[in-house]
C-alpha cells in the first residue's frame, strides 16, 4: 500500500504542490495590483509557443518547448503593453486581443503541420499529465535514500523544484521592494525604487512559473493556482506576509486533496477510472475560495455592511 | 481558387453556404454584443463565460446519455452549457459585490475552476462506454468539418436571435455603455442592464462554441469591438461598425476555410479579425498610430514655425536646427532674411498674437489655452466671435501689444 502510494502518488502530489506554490506566490502580488488575469493570458499563449518551438526544432523535446513557451509569454506581455499604449486601449481588452490572436495563430499552424504527435500535446498542454509522472523504482520510504531509485525520479520534479526555489528566493530577496511597489507605486517612485522594473520582473516571474507549471500540470491548474489560493488568502488576513503564507497553504491543500480525490474518489463511488487530477486540483482550489468568500474573517471590503 | 469564388457566392454546396451564413450572423452578433462589454471595460468577462460552458457540455452529455438519448444532441449540449455559464456569471457578479476581491480575481477564479471541472467531466465521459466518440473536445477548438446540418441551423437561428435581441435592447445598452451615471439619472437599473448585456454575450458564446470553439469565441467578442473603437467616437456607430467587422471576419473566414480544407474555420476567422485590428491600429483616422504621429509632427512644426518667425521678427537669431531647417524648407526664410512669404506670415502671426491676448479678456471662460501657439485663433472661434473680437481690438479698451522693434 505504502509502496504503491510512493510509486504512483508521491511524485505527482509533490509536483502538484510545488507547481501550485510557484503560481500562488506571484499571484498574491498580481491580485493586489489588479493584474490577476495576466496569468490567464500567459497560459493561453503557451500553446503557440510550443507549436512554434516544434516547427523550428522538428522534435518533441522538453527544453525547446519550454523556451518556446517562455518566449511566447514574453512576446505576449510586450504586445499587450504596446497595444495598450499605442491604441490607448484598456488593459483587459488589450490582453483579450493578444492572447486570443496568438492562440488562434497557434491552432492554425498546428493544423498546417504534420502533427499526429503534437496533437496529443495540445490536450497535454491544457490538461497536463500529472498522473503519468510516476516513480516506478521506488520500493518504500527507504528509496528516498537510494541513489539508484532517486535517479529515476521524473525530470519534471527537478525542474519545478528549481523554479519554485527560485521564486521563493527572489520573493524573499525583493520582499521589501515588492511590498512597496504593490501597495503604493507613487511612493515607491519617490523613494527611488524603479517600480516599472519591479512590475515587469513580476510579470516575467509569472511567465516562468506558468511555463514551468504547465509542463507538468497543464494550463488549467496554472490559471486556477495564480488566482484562487491568493484570492482566498486575501480574505483571511490584512497582512501581506501572512497572506502569502496562507496562499502557499491553500495551494498545498488543493494539490493534495485534489490529487487524492481525482485518483481514489471514483473508486469510492464504484467507478473504475481516475479522473483528471489537474482539473480536480483546480476544482478544489475553487471550493477553498468559495468557503473563504462565505466565511473568511476579512471577506468584507472596508465600510461594507455586514451581511 | 475556383472553390473560393464559389464559396464566396454561396455556391459551394448547401452545407458550406449554411456554415457561411452562420459565421456571418455569429460574427455580427458577437461583434455588436462584445462592443457593450468592451465599453463597460469588462471585455474579459467573456473569457470566463466561455470557459464556464465546458462543465455544462459535460453534464448535459452525461444526463442525456443516462436518459437513454443521444448525448450529442446539439440543443441539449447548448442548454447545459448555457446553464453553467450562467452560474459562472452569477458568481462573477456576486464575488466583488459581497467580498473585497476585485472583479478580475472573480473572473480568473471562475475561469480556472469551471474549466477544471469541465476537464474532470470530460475524463469521466471518456471512460463511459458511449463517451469514446463523443467528440466533445471539438467544443474546445470548434470544428466545421464534422458539422451536421442541425448544428448549422442552430448556429444560424441563434445568431439571428442574438442580433434581434441586441436590436431590441440597443437603447438602454447604449446609454449605460456611454455614460453610467447619466443612465442612473434616467432611472435605468444598471445591474439589470448589465445582466442583460451579459446574457446576450452568453447567448453568443454558447452558439459560437461549436463553430469556433470556446476559447476563440472570446476573440470574436473582443477584437471587432476594439477595432471599431478606432473608427468612431459614437457608441451607436461603434456597435454597428463592430457588427460589420465581425460579420466580415466570419464571412471571409468561412469561405477561406471552405476553399482550403487545411485552414480551420475558427482560427481563420480570428486571424482575419486580428488583421483588421492591426490595419485599424495603424491606419484609422484620428485614433490610429499613423494619424497620431502625423498630428504630432504637424503640431511640432506649427510651434517651431511660429516661434521661429517671432524670434526673427524680434531681430534675434534662431538657434534650433529643426526650426532653421523648417523655415528654409517652407520658403519662409531665404539666405538674406525673411522671404516675402515669410513676411506675410509674420504679419498674420502678429495679428493672431494680439487676438489671443484680446480673447483672454473677452472670453475668459472659454478653455482655449491648449491651442495657444499652435493654431490660429480663427480656426477655433466662430465667425461671429471673431468679428466681435476684432471690433474689441479696434476699440479704445484694448491695449494692443506693438510689434515695432
Amino acid at each position: 500500500m505504502i509502496t504503491e502510494f510512493i510509486q504512483f502518488s508521491l511524485t505527482p502530489i509533490l509536483i502538484g504542490i510545488l507547481a501550485g506554490i510557484s503560481c500562488a506566490i506571484p499571484g498574491n502580488f498580481l491580485i493586489l495590483k489588479s493584474q490577476a488575469l495576466i496569468g490567464d493570458a500567459i497560459s493561453h499563449v503557451v500553446l503557440p509557443g510550443i507549436v512554434v518551438a516544434f516547427i523550428f526544432t522538428g522534435v518533441i523535446s522538453t527544453i525547446p518547448m519550454l523556451l518556446g513557451a517562455a518566449g511566447a509569454a514574453i512576446v505576449a506581455v510586450l504586445l499587450i503593453e504596446i497595444i495598450k499604449r499605442l491604441g490607448k486601449i484598456e488593459p483587459g481588452a488589450a490582453m483579450g486581443v493578444v492572447f486570443t490572436g496568438m492562440f488562434a495563430f497557434g491552432v492554425l499552424i498546428l493544423e498546417q503541420t504534420d502533427t499526429s504527435k503534437v496533437h496529443l500535446d495540445v490536450e497535454h498542454a491544457l490538461m497536463g499529465n500529472l498522473e503519468s509522472l510516476i516513480w516506478l523504482k521506488a520500493e518504500g520510504w527507504e528509496s528516498l535514500f537510494d541513489r539508484d531509485a532517486l535517479s529515476t525520479l521524473p525530470d519534471e520534479l527537478f525542474r519545478i523544484t528549481l523554479v519554485c526555489g527560485l521564486i521563493l528566493f527572489l520573493t524573499l530577496i525583493f520582499w521589501r521592494w515588492l511590498k512597496i511597489v504593490t501597495f503604493d507605486e507613487e511612493y515607491a517612485k519617490t523613494i527611488g525604487i524603479r517600480s516599472s522594473l519591479i512590475s515587469f520582473s513580476l510579470v516575467i516571474i509569472t511567465a516562468i512559473a506558468a511555463v514551468a507549471a504547465f509542463e507538468s500540470v497543464g494550463s488549467i491548474i496554472v490559471i486556477a493556482m495564480f488566482i484562487c489560493p491568493p484570492a482566498a488568502a486575501r480574505l483571511m488576513t490584512n497582512k501581506l506576509s501572512t497572506q502569502v503564507i496562507w496562499s502557499i497553504f491553500f495551494a498545498t491543500l488543493s494539490a493534495i486533496f485534489g490529487y487524492i480525490i481525482a485518483g481514489y474518489g471514483p473508486h469510492w463511488f464504484g467507478g473504475e477510472n481516475a479522473v483528471s487530477a489537474a482539473g480536480m486540483i483546480a476544482v478544489f482550489s475553487g471550493i477553498i475560495l468559495m468557503l473563504t468568500c462565505l466565511y473568511g474573517p476579512y471577506r468584507e471590503s472596508v465600510g461594507q455592511k455586514k451581511v | 481558387m475556383n472553390t473560393f469564388v464559389q464559396a464566396m457566392l454561396f455556391q459551394a454546396g448547401y452545407n458550406v453556404a449554411l456554415v457561411t451564413i452562420g459565421a456571418i450572423l455569429l460574427g455580427v452578433a458577437a461583434g455588436s454584443a462584445g462592443t457593450f462589454l468592451f465599453l463597460r471595460k469588462r471585455a474579459l468577462v467573456s473569457d470566463a463565460i466561455a470557459h464556464a460552458t465546458l462543465p455544462g457540455v459535460g453534464i448535459a452529455f452525461i444526463i442525456m446519455t443516462w436518459l437513454g438519448g443521444d448525448g450529442r444532441s446539439i440543443l441539449g449540449l447548448l442548454c447545459g452549457s448555457a446553464i453553467t455559464a450562467l452560474v459562472g456569471l452569477i458568481i462573477i457578479e456576486w464575488i466583488p459585490r459581497r467580498t473585497r476581491l476585485p472583479e478580475d480575481a472573480a473572473i480568473g477564479s471562475v475561469l480556472g475552476v469551471f474549466f477544471g471541472a469541465g476537464i474532470v467531466l470530460l475524463t469521466v465521459i471518456q471512460t463511459m462506454s458511449s463517451g469514446r466518440q463523443a467528440g466533445l473536445e471539438s467544443f474546445l477548438l470548434g470544428s466545421t468539418a464534422g458539422m451536421l446540418f442541425e448544428d448549422a441551423v442552430v448556429i444560424a437561428i441563434g445568431g439571428f436571435l442574438s442580433i434581434l435581441g441586441i436590436w431590441i435592447a440597443r437603447r438602454p445598452l447604449t446609454i449605460v455603455a456611454f455614460d453610467k451615471d447619466y443612465a442612473i439619472s434616467m432611472g435605468y437599473d444598471i445591474r439589470k442592464i448589465d445582466l442583460l448585456m451579459m446574457g446576450l454575450v452568453l447567448g453568443v458564446t454558447v452558439i459560437g462554441m461549436k463553430l469556433v470553439g470556446l476559447i476563440l469565441i472570446v476573440a470574436m467578442l473582443i477584437i471587432p469591438a476594439v477595432t471599431a473603437r478606432f473608427w468612431s467616437n459614437r457608441t451607436d456607430e461603434v456597435v454597428i461598425i463592430a457588427g460589420f467587422l465581425g460579420g466580415l471576419s466570419g464571412y471571409m473566414g468561412a469561405i477561406l476555410s471552405a476553399s482550403a480544407p487545411s485552414l480551420p474555420t475558427g482560427p481563420i476567422i480570428v486571424l482575419i479579425a486580428i488583421l483588421l485590428f492591426i490595419v485599424s491600429l495603424f491606419l484609422a483616422p484620428n485614433r490610429g498610430v499613423f494619424s497620431i504621429f502625423m498630428q504630432y509632427r504637424k503640431t511640432k512644426s506649427n510651434i517651431h514655425r511660429r516661434q521661429g518667425l517671432l524670434t526673427i521678427a524680434k531681430g534675434k537669431d534662431v538657434v534650433s536646427p529643426f526650426t532653421k531647417k523648417l523655415l528654409l524648407n517652407e520658403g519662409l526664410q531665404g539666405l538674406d532674411g525673411l522671404t516675402s512669404k515669410g513676411k506675410e506670415l509674420i504679419t498674420k502671426i502678429h495679428i493672431d498674437e494680439n487676438r489671443w491676448i484680446a480673447a483672454k479678456e473677452i472670453y475668459p471662460d472659454k478653455d482655449m489655452s491648449k491651442n495657444y501657439g499652435i493654431k490660429f485663433i480663427e480656426e477655433i472661434l466662430t465667425m461671429d466671435e471673431l468679428t466681435n473680437l476684432d471690433q474689441y481690438i479696434k476699440s479704445q479698451k484694448f491695449k494692443s501689444r506693438s510689434y515695432d522693434y
